[in-house]
């Protein structure tokens, strides 16, 4: 069995503040092997954006505090000095994010900001740089990719555009892609586009790629693994046949009741009850206990465990798995 | 892009003739002295005034005064072109003085301008990448007290410090290079150049950190980041490019607006400039001279912000196609 290519352990992020500490990301631990996608799913403020910010070291030392263990091909990335980031940052780890407007550089060429990043990396001509990055932009389904790589951001669509950071992120044939929500500025149409191309690039290039959004709908296609998170924790993780299916936690259940289904007579969703909660000031116990409909006097108490339901199916809850079953066969998938 | 820029160009023309136009109004709706008198001197006699009215068109109504003196400043007038008269108070053709005037100005204003430059946008980008540090908030804090002090309570004081005590530097006055050679040439500009640059300096050091903060805080930082980018290259290719752009802009019309004159500075200092010109012309009523001054000083405006229009365009790739 080789070595995962990504194992978290016990990830804590926290931010000292004015107003006290952000627990923003607080005991995260999984693996991602080699080739493998990974969904992670959440609501703003889960830590889902922070746990892989820190992974890339974009987030570091001075600005939180930071414990646990990022082990990337065998060694630690917290540990490791800015300098040696630096070199994995865009040749074996490369991330996208939300908004390709605002993170491609409004002065400079489409094909130079790529060809920058490989002559980062690799010290061969310019002119060679600028053809790859051409190359990179026929990959990716860009038409005409000689002309678009002369000019700016603000030229293209946005559809365009994200399939440019793409094209930028997979220059190098990174091992791991991070994807932090990258079809959520885009219309929907344009969405299926996008998932698909990074879906066939990632067999292409062979990459291990963490998907990171807040939709459920847009992992159930495309992960082989996904994990819920919330309040800086996995509360859920199986396959996508074990969350949709055989969803153990009452968060998981809330996300899978609020989605709007086609042909369905709703009057309005049905959206989870109350609001996030403060990052510094965590309920005790479970941290999802004031918001859930299925709470007893264990939950405000004790914080459960990621427990196996199931294989690699786990769930971070206090009911009884004969009470969680009857639930989401009587309540959960009739109503979605 | 050429039709934008004759549009341009007509309309910096528009804004002339009406500044020049106002100018002839205030000048006209102030009590004021007789300019014949003025020119007239020491010796008058009715029948000299009456002369001189009529040789000077200062018998016709004002309006007629100004579309008189612009027939003269595009089509020349009897002392050559641009026809810009005479000026009352020195009695002189202005075409000569003007030009030597804006020189010195000229030298006034660039020499500051590098100066304010070179230590203002350095300041700033030192502070913007140690925001909240001691430095940061010291430099920050020598800034306000910067703008605070005035051109006229600067001048003298380092003047009094510089020259008067220390004996480091000569006084005042004006040492054209050609005739004094590089040593008292540079060392009369030194104080002048300082002194005029602290405000501005402390003003750009100001603007920098905030435009060099807020770059830093984009998100195509945070790319360049991941793309495994030097820091180096992070702050200066991407952070300062886009940071210093509307500086540009500032800068621009900053220096216009001093060519126009730097008139506490120049009277401090006893510099023969178009700022000098301007008070004793004032002083003297000479209208002509002020309507001149003011008509090249709203020159350099409208060609500054003409110029920094187009430079913008240049620098930012989306101002280009609208």
């Amino acid at each position: 069995m080789p070595d995962p290519l990504l194992e978290v352990k016990d990830l804590k992020v926290h931010f000292p503040t004015e107003d006290g500490l952000v627990k923003a990301v607080d005991g995260l631990s999984f693996t991602l092997k080699a080739g493998e996608t990974l969904g992670v799913v959440g609501e703003s403020g889960s830590g889902k954006s922070v746990s892989f910010l820190t992974v890339m070291g974009l987030i570091g030392r001075k600005s939180a505090i930071i414990e646990g263990e990022v082990l990337f091909q065998g060694q630690d990335l917290v540990q490791m000095t800015n300098e040696e980031l630096r070199e994995i940052r865009g040749a074996k780890i490369a991330m996208i994010f939300q908004d390709p407007m605002t993170s491609l550089h409004p002065f400079y060429k489409v094909g130079d900001q790529i060809a920058e990043m490989i002559l980062a990396h690799e010290d061969i001509p310019k002119k060679e740089a600028g053809q790859r990055a051409v190359e990179m932009l026929r990959r990716v389904n860009i038409p005409q990719p000689d002309e678009r790589a002369e000019q700016y951001p603000h030229e293209f669509s946005g559809g365009m555009r994200q399939r440019a950071m793409i094209a930028m992120a997979l220059s190098l044939n990174p091992d791991l892609l991070i994807a932090d929500e990258p079809t959520t500025a885009l219309d929907v149409t344009v969405q299926a586009q996008i998932l698909g191309l990074i879906d066939r690039l990632q067999s292409e290039f062979n990459t291990a790629v963490a998907l990171i959004t807040h939709d459920l709908g847009v992992v159930a296609e495309y992960c082989d693994q996904i994990q819920v998170m919330y309040a800086g924790r996995i509360v859920e993780e199986g396959t996508a046949d074990d969350i949709y299916y055989r969803p153990m936690m009452p968060y998981t259940w809330g996300l899978l009741r609020s989605i709007p289904r086609l042909g369905h007579e709703l009057d309005r969703l049905t959206p989870i009850s109350g609001s996030p909660p403060s990052l510094i000031f965590l309920p005790d116990g479970c941290t999802f206990s004031p918001r859930c409909p299925y709470v007893f006097d264990e939950c405000h108490v004790v914080e459960p465990d990621l427990l196996p339901v199931d294989g690699h199916h786990a769930a971070r809850c206090h009911l009884s798995l004969e009470d969680r079953e009857r639930i989401v066969r009587d309540e959960v998938l009739a109503t979605t | 892009m050429i039709r934008y820029i004759i549009r341009r160009v007509l309309w910096a023309i528009l804004v002339l003739l009406i500044v020049v136009f106002l100018t002839y109004m205030i000048f006209f709706l102030l009590p004021s002295g007789d300019p014949a008198v003025r020119l007239a001197g020491k010796n008058q006699t009715p029948q000299l005034l009456a002369q001189i009215r009529q040789q000077f068109g200062l018998d016709h109504p004002w309006y007629v005064q100004y579309f008189l003196f612009l027939r003269h400043a595009f089509f020349g007038d009897q002392y050559g072109w641009p026809g810009l008269g005479l000026s009352f108070t020195l009695k002189i053709p202005l075409k000569g003085i003007i030009f030597s005037r804006v020189a010195v100005t000229a030298q006034l204003a660039l020499g500051a301008a590098i100066v304010w430059l070179v230590s203002g946008i350095s300041i700033g980008i030192l502070a913007a990448l140690r925001p909240h540090t001691f430095a940061d908030r010291t430099a920050m804090g020598l800034a306000i007290l910067a703008i605070s002090m005035p051109v006229f309570f600067l001048g003298p004081l380092a003047l009094y410090i510089f020259w008067f005590k220390l004996h480091w530097l000569p006084g005042t006055g004006y040492y054209p290079l050609a005739r004094y050679g590089l040593g008292p040439w540079f060392s009369h500009w030194i104080l002048p150049w300082c002194v005029l640059a602290v405000l501005y300096a402390a003003f750009y050091a100001r603007l920098t950190r905030s435009n060099l903060m807020e770059t830093m805080n984009e998100d195509y930082i945070r790319t360049a980041r991941a793309k495994g980018l030097p820091e180096k290259r992070v702050v200066l290719k991407h952070g300062l490019r886009a940071g210093l752009t509307p500086i540009v802009t500032v800068f621009g019309l900053d220096l216009a607006a001093l060519l126009g004159g730097a008139i506490i500075t120049e009277s401090i200092f006893n510099l023969p400039g178009i700022g000098q010109l301007t008070v004793q012309a004032v002083g003297g009523q000479d209208l002509n001279t002020i309507a001149v001054i003011t008509l090249v000083a709203a020159v350099f405006v409208v060609v500054a912000n003409l110029v920094v229009d187009i430079l913008y365009a240049v620098l930012d790739p989306r101002v280009r196609y609208d």
